[in-house]
């Protein structure tokens, strides 16, 4: 094992261009993730949360190189993910892997459960056929299912089963990095948590480390060591998780605390409701990119961006009034 | 005074080829006037569709096969098609999860909702426009009088989500029925509608059905809770007592299945299995197979919906 972080993240971006001609006039940029840093420890889990079009997501798959970055630096276990040539780039694909939102679109439905976590196997030429067949089964119990299931069909199967194919597949080729992208979005509650207890278990059997991105906060918390809070494609917040919960300090961090229901009514907070909507990533407003929203905004946000400093023991964030 | 809105002994089944499902089973319960009551339950459970048969608005092949559904006494299962529409029109407002099941694509927002307004109470045309403008202002859509003009998809996730809410409230009904407004929108636009709803509900002391499957929502905006399982409602109590003192099995496990904000980080209690298949109903109670509690005879006698304590409605003889 490599001494540092298992996952290095500096200065990530990716802009998309949209629109426009073919001479590129009228070209428009997209600022998706417009350059964030963070780092991960092995076996750690940091959560990346935000609302839809934060760049959460397309955080997940950079990491992966599933997309290409446009510029900054990647090193997982020590090694320069995008300068790799494409060889040993997909050796060290197999040290990570993603567990996608959608159960129901993310399995081939005309391959059985078996050939679905076996694949990963037989692309890297992992193993015998039999040996192969030995490891499904061995993942199938992992995930909590019975060795029965290689013989079935996606649709056959619960929201709560498909994922945990999802995840059996993921762990095939025994990775160090889980990337887990909204990984509980699209279940019921009652089997959103047979599969969060599922994730937790399997970081603690087996060593796992998770990039866990959702959209919900509380999910967020109860899966992280540490959390991260994005906007307009810029960490705004970063900390470990009881500072984050407790003692957030960047308004968006508490807009977003104030304004998830709870159940519990002694658990209410009082709400602080930002104004308007998230401003369009093609016209992204001047200075702080949450001033248009923010409560407690004042002159100096409207034109310097705030940059991303420390505020207490490994928790950072980017404001003016701190 | 009868209540609002009257639900009694509701069955509303799809037919399939494996056999009928039923969708909702008997469900009866009542709403009153300027109530706020939430059906909660998971996906599939029969939440929706109990609305839609409320509507008379249940897709085929669903049918609704018994029960009755008086609006101020009046059973909308024997209205003509013609009457049931001037009820949707005038006297319940819907609004659902996605804006485009309401909004037309190729009209401006405020064509349809000024059309609603000349329907529903006359006047000129510039009247029900002017109306219209002012309808948009209530459900605080930033520059009503030039938004009004646009068209569905010239407005976000949000703003469409309030000019659906303005069409649904243009002919003041005494009940909405809100089928998850909320559920596809970001958390901050959740707290905005949400409280934007409340707002409305409390100035027009107008009844809501608020179907959803978010427990915070109901904790949000809810004088009474049915919790629905498997077509059947298995608790019913004012909003603080299913917090405080849930009495179902179903619900106590639907409750501590939640990260929860003082125990982030441990195990979540989690409900075993899954929900029955309806098309072969078991005998006895439906949520018998995945409850930690049940005894012989919940495999064999149905329970019944019985109150423990004035106001709240158990399914179980069990737990106490």
């Amino acid at each position: 094992m490599t001494p540092g972080p298992l996952l290095e993240v500096q200065d990530l971006a990716k802009r998309f261009e949209v629109g426009g001609s073919w001479l590129g006039r009228h070209r428009r940029v997209i600022r998706a993730v417009d350059g964030i840093s963070f780092s991960l420890e092995a076996g750690e889990t940091l959560g990346l949360v935000g609302e839809s079009g934060c760049g959460k997501s397309t955080t997940g798959r950079l990491i992966l190189r599933l997309i290409e970055p446009s510029a900054g630096r990647i090193r997982l276990e020590g090694r320069d993910l995008l300068g790799l040539p494409a060889r040993e780039l997909w050796a060290a694909r197999r040290r990570m892997q993603i567990v996608f939102q959608d159960p129901y679109g993310s399995l081939n439905p005309r391959m059985r459960v078996g050939q679905i976590i076996a694949e990963p196997l037989a692309i890297y030429h992992d193993a015998d056929a039999p040996a192969r067949r030995r490891r499904v089964s061995e993942l199938l119990e992992l995930v909590g299912l019975d060795p029965a299931f290689a013989l079935r069909y996606p649709h056959e199967l619960s929201g709560g089963q498909r994922q945990r194919i999802g995840i059996a597949a993921a762990l095939a080729l025994d990775p160090a990095l889980i990337v887990a992208d909204e990984p509980v979005s699209a279940l019921d509650v009652s089997v959103q948590a047979q599969v969060l207890n599922l994730l937790m278990d399997l970081r603690r059997r087996l060593g796992l480390t998770y990039l866990f991105i959702s959209h919900d906060l509380h999910v967020v918390l109860h899966m992280s060591d540490r959390v991260a809070v994005m906007y307009l494609g810029e960490i705004v917040e970063l900390g470990p998780r009881d500072a984050i919960h407790h003692a957030p300090r960047h308004p968006y961090t508490r807009v977003l605390l104030s304004a998830v229901p709870v159940a519990d009514r002694t658990l209410r907070r009082e709400r602080i409701v930002p104004a308007g909507e998230v401003a369009s990533p093609l016209a992204l407003p001047s200075g702080c990119r949450f001033h248009p929203r923010c409560p407690f905004v004042i002159d100096r946000c409207r034109v310097e961006a705030p940059a991303l400093r420390e505020v207490g023991a490994g928790h950072r964030a980017a404001c003016h009034l701190i | 005074m009868p209540p609002l809105l009257q639900v009694e002994d509701l069955v509303t089944e799809f037919r399939t080829a494996t056999g009928p499902l039923r969708a909702v089973d008997r469900v009866s319960f009542t709403v009153d006037r300027g109530e706020v009551l939430g059906l909660v339950g998971e996906s599939g459970c029969g939440k929706s569709v109990t609305s839609l048969s409320i509507m008379r608005l249940v897709p085929p092949p669903g049918r609704i096969t018994a029960g009755r559904i008086l609006l101020d006494g009046e059973d909308l299962l024997v209205k003509d098609a013609e009457a049931m529409r001037q009820v949707r029109g005038a006297r319940i407002g819907m609004v659902f999860q996605e804006p485009m099941t309401s909004l037309n694509p190729v009209f401006s927002i405020g064509d349809q909702i000024a059309s609603a307004a000349l329907a529903h109470s006359g006047g000129g045309r510039a009247a029900a426009w002017e109306r219209a403008v002012e309808m948009l202002h209530q459900v605080q859509v930033p520059a009503p009088r030039e938004r009004v003009r646009d068209y569905p998809h010239q407005l976000s996730g949000g703003l469409r989500q309030r000019a659906m809410l303005a069409l649904a409230l243009i002919s003041g009904p005494r009940l909405l029925i809100a089928d998850e407004p909320t559920t596809a929108l970001d958390v901050t636009i959740q707290a905005q509608i949400l409280d934007l709803l409340r707002r409305l509900q409390a100035e027009r002391g107008m009844a809501v059905l608020m179907i959803t499957h978010d427990l915070g929502v109901v904790a949000e905006l809810c004088h009474r809770v049915a919790v629905i399982y498997a077509g059947r409602i298995v608790e019913l109590a004012p909003v603080e007592r299913i917090f405080a003192r849930p009495l179902h099995p179903y619900t106590r496990g639907l409750l501590r299945c939640l990260p929860h904000p003082r125990r982030f980080g441990q195990p979540l209690h989690s409900i075993e299995g899954a929900p029955p298949d309806s098309r072969r109903p078991s005998a006895g109670c439906r949520f018998a197979p995945r409850c930690p509690h049940a005894i012989e005879s919940c495999r064999r006698d149905e329970p019944a919906l019985e109150a423990r304590e004035p106001g709240h409605l158990v399914a179980c003889p069990v737990t106490t």
